[in-house]
């Protein structure tokens, strides 16, 4: 952790003036401790509460056990939609850091115009999510779409992106590519700050590029790339803007086509919640998803114990 | 939402510094590489820009064209068709929408940069008991799935009164939020501590230390928190899609879905009205991009938040 705490006042016993102390200190931190209370803390007891109840708004919540999750672990949409949630983030996420791994270390040897580059790469973060989501609905489109009128170059005949549910995650997958920009950002950033010493060392040893790179470049970029990991992993198992701007929302384009394939586990929670009032239900959905993330971040934790070198942490 | 994922998405991590110039490979040592390595790396990388640049060409050259030529092969506008903005704009109220995305993102912005702040001073200056506790709750809350929160959130706006009011999109952040905490507490922890030292002695407050003093000296920290949440707002398609029903409430992307699925698909294929308020909403955050680019690259760079 890059936390560095606040040198000491220099008095150790509670005096008059560190009580004083104190008090302007809760009085500064009172907005986000409100805040904590009304927006986490109460929302949570609520939440966990409400998952054990039958609620649609209208009428009061009634208390109905575990119905909520023996139905979670039975429903078919439940279980499509996190399928396809892991599907896409199991692509997503190693996709992103190798691409994103790759254009870093273009950018790195680039000299006055990095930039520009840099820029090039971190615009499409700036694009708001549905203008992404509408823009490669269009760019996907089978006959005309730019995609695959570009594989028609190359004499491939693309598929159906957007309606053969075969073809619908990987569409949306390639799509996600479009934004990786922040993870580049973050991987160069990385580069920059690897001492170039440890090259001249390794080269003095007689290492290649590729020896350099396994031995001083991945070690000395581990934390940024574990950060990535957990980072990319939480968001996609989040997915909801892109998506749902292409393929919900809409009765007819629901109809249309076929949404199952596009389903993900937000969607389909913020549908149960939203669209169908199942609140309580919905809710339960939100804890299995909290979960999940948990248990998935620890796992990613237990193992960059091993992987991931911490400068100034051996000695 | 993406400001939820992108909140859990800060943590410190080592290794993760801002760019130094001075890091930066000489010329020379890129003059040794032979010819044909040069020439590879060259393509390489002019390729991968033009993979990553082609969609937006295509975007606004679409939005420019007559509908029936919006899927013609090229990149050029032609035929030119710059009615398609005036169309759109005739179509929805997007004049409105652009206007409610200005106010909700300041507002949610302001918001959250000034309360953050006021809190971050409370944890850098301060020492008082419980301090690494509450600082560690503060972390975890960038853990917690908007999801978990999303439909008590709801209720509580509802029991207000003020769901189908743009209140819901920004008030939450006069809270204070943890990852702007986090960054503008490390920013605040970079101040020599004799500054604040000698302004008690000569008798100023702690609000006065914290605004007169802290506030400048983290300016560009302030911004980037600043530009960071105001992009967050402009970009968020769920709370607008929870708490508006009003269409003269919408945001710029929740108007956005609504020109798709009334004039895309499943409506009369106009896509040259879709593809010009795309291109209005995408616009303004490129803009932002160019005059705030040091805050964002800092930003991601010193706190490796997903932007």
């Amino acid at each position: 952790m890059a936390t560095v705490t606040a040198p000491a006042p220099g008095r150790r016993r509670r005096t008059p003036l560190a009580r004083r102390e104190a008090r302007w200190a809760y009085l500064f931190l009172a907005p986000w401790i409100i805040g904590f209370l009304i927006f986490y803390a109460g929302p949570m007891v609520a939440s966990l509460w409400l998952s054990f109840t039958e609620y649609d708004v209208i009428n009061p919540p009634e208390y109905n056990g575990l119905d909520n999750y023996r139905e979670l672990m039975s429903d078919p949409a439940v279980a499509r939609s996190l399928g396809n949630t892991v599907y896409y983030t199991a692509l997503h996420v190693p996709l992103v850091m190798l691409i994103s791994l790759g254009l870093a270390l273009l950018l790195k040897r680039v000299g006055r115009l990095q930039g520009f580059f840099r820029t090039v790469f971190y615009l499409p973060v700036m694009t708001p999510a549905v203008a992404v989501g509408i823009l490669f609905l269009l760019l996907l489109n089978t006959q005309d779409g730019l995609i695959n009128r570009a594989l028609g170059l190359v004499g491939i005949d693309g598929p159906s992106w957007t309606t053969d549910p075969h073809w619908v995650m990987p569409g949306i997958i390639l799509m996600s590519l479009w934004s990786l920009g922040s993870t580049v950002i973050i991987y160069l950033a990385a580069l920059q700050n690897v001492p170039r010493d440890l090259y001249e060392a390794a080269s003095i040893d007689g290492a290649g590029p590729w020896a350099r790179f396994r031995a001083v470049t991945l070690p000395m970029i581990s934390g940024a790339l574990f950060f990535t990991l957990i980072v990319n992993t939480i968001a996609s198992l989040q997915m909801f803007t892109e998506v749902y701007t292409m393929y919900f929302g809409n009765r007819e384009t629901q109809n249309t086509f076929n949404s199952d394939a596009a389903s993900f586990y937000v969607i389909h929670l913020f549908q149960e919640a939203f669209q169908f009032l199942h609140m309580g239900f919905a809710s339960a959905m939100a804890w299995l998803l909290f979960a999940i993330i948990l248990v998935i971040t620890l796992a990613q934790v237990k193992l960059s114990n091993r992987f991931v070198y911490y400068e100034g942490e051996d000695q | 939402m993406t400001t939820a994922v992108e909140r859990s998405a800060a943590a410190p991590v080592s290794g993760i510094e801002p760019a130094r110039a001075a890091a930066r490979r000489p010329p020379a040592e890129e003059a040794r590489r032979p010819l044909w390595h040069r020439v590879l790396f060259i393509a390489a990388l002019v390729g991968a820009a033009v993979i990553f640049m082609l969609p937006f060409v295509w975007l606004v050259s679409a939005s420019l064209r007559p509908r029936e030529y919006v899927f013609a092969p090229g990149f050029l506008p032609t035929p030119f068709s710059p009615e398609n903005y005036a169309e759109a704009w005739q179509a929805v109220p997007l004049l409105t929408w652009f206007g409610n995305s200005v106010v909700v993102g300041v507002a949610a912005a302001a918001a959250v940069t000034l309360s953050s702040a006021w809190v971050a001073f409370g944890f850098a200056y301060f020492r008082f008991p419980g301090r690494n506790v509450l600082f560690g709750l503060v972390l975890a809350t960038m853990m917690l799935p908007f999801a978990v929160t999303m439909i008590p959130t709801y209720l509580i706006w509802s029991k207000l009164g003020l769901t189908d009011t743009q209140v819901p999109l920004w008030a939450g952040n006069l809270f204070g939020s943890a990852f702007y905490i986090f960054l503008l507490r490390q920013f605040l922890l970079a101040l020599p501590r004799e500054y604040f030292e000698a302004a008690r002695m000569d008798g100023a407050s702690y609000p006065q230390l914290f605004w007169k003093l802290a506030f400048p000296l983290i300016r560009p920290a302030l911004l980037v928190a600043f530009v960071f949440e105001f992009k967050a707002s402009w970009t968020d398609l769920l709370k607008p899609l929870i708490y508006l029903r009003n269409e003269q409430l919408y945001t710029l992307p929740r108007g956005l879905k609504v020109v798709l699925d009334r004039f895309g698909y499943g409506g009369e294929q106009q896509w040259e009205i879709v593809l010009a308020g795309s291109v209005l909403a995408t616009v303004p955050m490129i803009i932002l991009f160019f005059l705030a680019q040091r805050h964002f690259v800092e930003g991601i760079a010193t706190t490796g938040r997903k932007g």
